[in-house]
């Protein structure tokens, strides 16, 4: 009975943040700037960095987490250097 | 003691639930606000708190991992506003325009950019 | 002497890190922690830390326990301004950039200043120019510089002056 439970709370968790990636993807395809694009990749990174957390929660394993890691880190270190580029006019 | 970890497992559920809804949030904020730098508002703040909120949860439900979790923690924390802020300049830089509804631009910032090149 | 202090300092944070990360108190985890910290200490501690032990004058720890707090308060309040203004159907805003100036001198302070702008309502740190910083405000109260002042960047100053 508990075990359900937290695995229902997990996933509905889960549901409701892969709708903001979504509803961020559709400002990354109308986006009018390339601005606009990349501040919709921003914050698609950060929660599916949350959701890369959520399911090591889910499948119990500790190691999830280091992927989670590993993976804000690239995409922080991805935005810097596009905005770079959109600063330096090379796009 | 039995309470104390029943309060912890609720309280962990809550911060799942209320950090989920702000991820919601902020890239709906993304959608619906005019111009970037409004988007660029909703998303870092948004997003931030969310993000903290969730995995302070998760923390809470698996004790044994906080320390993992607060590295991630201090790591959106410090990450976040970085990356927002490079993405605002470099909009401001290729010039792109405020909104219609904007009240005011301070010009001379675009003198400073024209004597720094 | 000065060096061999700043590069203890860099040290141990990597440690406290390696720890975090390793989550576990094996000897043998310590020990290689121990050598690996000390190792990247040696190459990067000019571009770590510039003042080295005074980081940790009791009278900054102070300081920086009063802040949290207070810092915490802040990001929840402008997450509820943020939220309101998305939900709200014809969308309250009234944005335009605007600039103030701030009193601190080093680098860290002025970081720790915009990532606190950026995160508390409706104010986003677009440049730092010098000392004088350029915030996009989602709902405009005031154009003029002093009363800017006033209102964004002294609400953390009190802090941030011990802190940096």
């Amino acid at each position: 009975m508990n075990e359900i439970f937290r695995t229902t709370i997990i996933q509905i968790s889960i549901w409701v943040a892969v709708a903001g990636v979504i509803l961020a993807l559709i400002r990354g395809l109308i986006g009018p700037t390339p601005a606009d694009r990349v501040v919709a990749i921003d914050s698609m990174t950060t929660v599916a960095t949350v959701i890369i957390a959520l399911f090591a929660h889910l499948f119990k394993r500790f190691i999830y987490l280091d992927v989670a890691l590993v993976f804000g880190l690239l995409a922080f270190i991805t935005v810097l250097i596009i905005a770079r580029c959109l600063e330096r006019r090379m796009i | 003691m039995i309470i104390l970890n029943v309060i912890r497992v609720y309280a962990g559920y809550f911060f799942l639930i209320i950090g989920s809804l702000f991820l919601f949030l902020g890239p709906l904020g993304i959608l619906r606000f005019p111009d970037v730098y409004n988007r660029l508002q909703a998303g870092t703040k948004s997003t931030t708190l969310g993000a903290i909120s969730a995995l302070f949860g998760i923390g809470l439900l698996e004790p044994g991992w906080l320390g993992k979790i607060v590295i991630l923690i201090l790591f959106i924390l410090l990450t976040n506003p970085v990356s927002s802020h490079a993405i605002g300049r470099s909009a401001y830089r290729s010039k792109v325009p405020l909104c219609g509804k904007s009240v005011v631009d301070k010009c001379e910032e675009e003198h400073i950019y024209k004597e720094a090149k | 002497m000065n060096k061999i202090v700043k590069i203890l300092f860099t040290a141990v944070i990597y440690f406290v890190v390696w720890i975090l990360l390793t989550a576990s108190l094996k000897i043998e985890e310590i020990f290689v922690g121990i050598i690996v910290s000390l190792g990247i200490a040696l190459f990067t501690f000019e571009n770590f830390t510039s003042k080295g032990l005074r980081y940790f004058s009791p009278k900054r720890l102070l300081y920086i326990i009063r802040y949290i707090p207070f810092f915490l308060w802040e990001v929840i309040k402008a997450n509820f301004d943020v939220a309101y203004r998305v939900i709200h159907p014809k969308m309250p805003i009234k944005p335009g950039i605007v600039e103030v100036k701030t009193s601190l001198k080093t680098d860290t302070g002025k970081f720790l200043l915009a990532n606190s702008i950026t995160l508390t309502p409706g104010t986003l740190t677009i440049d730092v120019v010098g000392d004088r910083l350029f915030i996009h405000w989602i709902y405009v109260k005031t154009k003029d510089i002093e009363k800017a002042t006033k209102m964004i960047p002294a609400h953390f100053e009190w802090a941030l002056k011990e802190i940096e």
